[in-house]
């Protein structure tokens, strides 16, 4: 194999608790998302948009869907003979099997695959944020830095600095003097996207001591940044400017779908800086005669005869004749039934909302109905939240 | 083995294939009529397809490829590409010197049965079916056909068929009345039968598979006829195309073609969901991935990567790939073909019974 640059690892084991219902059967990366995504197809197309193309992608819970989801990587382009997508679960060893542990044993668990791959660079990537990003630029900073670590930062509002991690920075030349974890008086609102590039070498041996320490939660964030800063490493900040987006929970999940509402999206998923997923062979989608669509994405293979309005619809959904669909995310192949009524609502995949059904919540408290969930009406209309 | 056969004519399709051979003309919003012979071999079984290429076949290449998008992009068989060689310095005149010169390779191919369809229609069918008829009947050729639901105009072959199956006349014609036998252009044979069929024709100085290979030499096989019953159009003329076009506008069609347990596949590109804009009125319409809409369309078919713009009213139209229509811009009974651009403000009119067509990249 020829010599690798930078590989990238995808952290992409994490349950999603915060996801709920939504994460009951399927990892949080393989959440649907943007009517026609998963979560994971942002770090896995900037990745190959940005000249990457060995990618380690880290699974551990419920990973059936993820793996075949990810297949060979064709869809982004990423099934090649030098390199492409590996699925790293964790594995047994002579001396027994563990479970990842957190972020940092994860990869240390992997530091023989990232022997393998022998790369100079080292870039750690989480399964769970919406964002368009060109790491090789990333990567220049971190050479031209001479960088020991490079760490991406968004600035967040001032406010909400404290729920992040937050790295202090020299404002001259981005260069990290001090990271707080969610920090109660925030000296800065730099958060971290928890996008690091390391080098190799520093990254193995930081790693391996980390995994000897018995009371590490071997975690980057909380572990390993913090070592490196306190050996006076050099650490840099990487400010990313554009639309960034953690979709940890529903309401920020819910969020970033209807973000793509504005009337200039935040981004745009076709090309140049084209996201890439799977394509199912599905039809272009049908609006028939008293359908009313408006501020809405809709994909292949749906037919609408109802009302849509400020809504994001995945492929194969049905919205029956007088039903109304508004603030909403429908999931591949639900179907909505004549009359009923969602409002404020996260409906996963496979669902059926009955005929005269409702289902609806409100901003901060939206309704999630799970996949494959049939919601019946009531007399006095069902209230889901 | 399935063969696919391109060519065909298609002077009536003039505006629309002069760059392309039917094959290739975008449908559907997101189809090529060629997808739907290739998908319907492979959800058949068929691994092994082979595509008889005619002049102007840059497109077919560009949109098969390796054949991947169908899961034909094999080890073993798979897509190959069949092109027709001249025959004594002399380019082919018709599909028969295609065959003939591809009849080494085919005679190499392990299967025992050859399929042949015409890349001109649009319909989901299972050709195992065929298989069964044409054991079941013992024919040397099946061939396949559907009741003409109208009067055609076109290009065509009219077949009678006793009520056993038994074809006892093949005829070639330019029109088709309702209730007709419409040949598809799909023949089930042995593999023996072809090599002899296509011998038979080529060597006698024939050019044409159908007249010179079959019709000329009826008496010496037993041909059987085989009725497809579930949706299809020949696309043989304009009006054919943008009727097919319009066919699935009815979800019921729409739904049969594309939703069942056998999908249409095709070139796949990656395009985001539609955006349906504030100002967006779309009714009766079917709309690819990748469009942005913010005016009114009723009774279309926009194909991917369109930009709608507003104050826009499009009806009865087909607005094909990569077109963008500026804002306050009027069409009616319109096809524009791919990579169009319709200024702001511009009104553009087809006739009911024949739609103005708008050639590719043309700006107006």
């Amino acid at each position: 194999m020829s010599k690798t640059k930078c590989l990238a690892m995808i952290l992409a084991g994490g349950q999603g608790s915060r996801l709920g219902a939504l994460t009951k059967n399927i990892a949080k990366p393989a959440v649907p998302f943007g009517g026609k995504y998963r979560i994971i197809d942002f770090p896995l197309s900037n990745c190959a948009n940005s000249g990457i193309d060995k990618v380690g992608v880290l699974t551990q819970y419920r990973p059936l869907e993820l793996h075949t989801y990810l297949g060979t990587g064709n869809a982004w382009d990423l099934d090649k003979s030098t390199g492409g997508v590996f699925i790293l679960p964790p594995y047994a060893r002579d001396k027994g099997a563990d479970w990842y542990k957190g972020t940092a044993d994860a990869i240390y668990q992997n530091l023989n695959f990232i022997d393998m791959m022998d790369p100079e660079y080292v870039l750690i990537l989480s399964g769970d944020h919406i964002y368009t990003m060109d790491y090789s630029k990333m990567l220049d900073v971190h050479r031209a830095n001479k960088a020991d670590a490079t760490i991406g930062v968004f600035e967040v509002p001032w406010d909400e600095a404290p729920r992040f991690g937050i790295m202090n920075t020299d404002a001259v030349d981005g260069r990290i003097i001090e990271f707080e974890e969610k920090p109660a008086k925030p000296k800065s609102n730099l958060a971290s996207m928890g996008i690091y590039i390391f080098n190799r070498e520093l990254l193995s041996r930081y790693l391996m001591a980390d995994a000897a320490d018995e009371n590490s939660s071997h975690d980057f964030g909380k572990n390993i940044i913090p070592a490196m800063l306190n050996d006076n490493a050099r650490l840099y900040s990487y400010a990313f400017e554009g639309y960034w987006k953690d979709v940890g929970t529903i309401e920020s999940l819910w969020q970033a779908n209807m973000d793509l509402l504005a009337d200039e999206p935040p981004f745009s998923f076709n090309s140049p800086w084209t996201i890439y997923s799977s394509n199912p062979s599905l039809p272009p989608h049908y609006i028939g005669n008293e359908a009313r669509v408006h501020n809405s994405m809709l994909n292949e293979g749906s037919v609408i005869f109802g009302e849509v309005d400020h809504s994001v619809l995945f492929s194969g959904v049905k919205i029956g004749k007088g039903a109304k669909v508004t603030n909403s995310v429908i999931m591949p192949f639900t179907k909505i039934e004549e009359n009923a009524v969602i409002d404020h609502a996260i409906v996963a995949q496979n669902c059926v909302i009955s005929a005269g059904a409702v289902v609806t919540g409100e901003a901060g408290a939206i309704a999630v109905v799970p996949e494959g969930e049939v919601v019946e009406a009531t007399d006095e209309g069902e209230q889901v939240s | 083995m399935g063969i696919i056969k391109l060519d065909g004519a298609n002077s009536m399709l003039k505006e629309l294939c002069e760059h392309r051979p039917v094959a290739s003309l975008p449908i559907a919003g997101r189809y090529r009529v060629i997808d739907f012979a290739v998908s319907n071999m492979v959800n058949s079984g068929i691994g092994d397809v082979g595509v008889l290429l005619s002049a102007n076949a840059r497109s077919i290449f560009d949109h098969l490829r390796s054949g991947k998008d169908w899961d034909l992009a094999r080890h073993r068989g798979g897509l190959s590409y069949l092109p027709s060689d001249p025959y004594d310095g002399k380019p082919a005149t018709g599909d028969l010197q295609g065959l003939y010169s591809n009849l080494d390779y085919i005679q190499h191919n392990a299967a025992e049965y050859i399929l042949i369809a015409q890349a001109d229609c649009v319909y989901n069918m299972d050709f195992r079916s065929v298989l069964l008829f044409h054991q079941n009947t013992g024919a040397d050729i099946t061939m396949v056909y559907s009741k003409a639901q109208d009067d055609i105009s076109g290009n065509a072959a009219v077949m009678k068929v006793t009520e056993n199956g038994r074809v006892t006349d093949i005829a070639k014609s330019l029109t088709v009345t309702a209730g007709m036998n419409d040949f598809l252009g799909v023949y089930l044979m042995s593999k023996d039968t072809f090599v002899k069929v296509v011998s038979n024709g080529f060597e006698r100085g024939g050019t044409d598979f159908l007249l010179d290979g079959i019709i000329r030499h009826m008496e010496e096989y037993s041909i059987f006829g085989y009725e497809h019953k579930g949706y299809v159009s020949r696309i043989n003329s304009t009006m054919a195309y943008f009727n097919a076009n319009k066919d699935f506008l009815n979800p019921e069609i729409w739904s049969e073609v594309f939703m069942g347990d056998n999908l249409i596949h095709t070139k796949t590109k990656d395009a985001a969901p539609v955006q349906y804009k504030d100002t967006s009125r779309v009714v009766n319409c079917l709309v690819a991935n990748g469009c942005e809409i913010r005016g009114e369309v009723e009774n279309s078919i926009i194909f991917r990567d369109v930009k709608i713009g507003e104050g826009v009213k499009i009806k009865d139209c087909i607005i094909m790939e990569r077109c963008v229509i500026e804002d306050n811009a009027m069409l009616r009974n319109v096809i524009c073909d791919k990579n169009v651009t319709v200024s702001k403000d511009q009104w553009l009119k087809g006739a009911d019974n024949y739609p103005l067509i708008v050639a590719k990249n043309t700006t107006i």
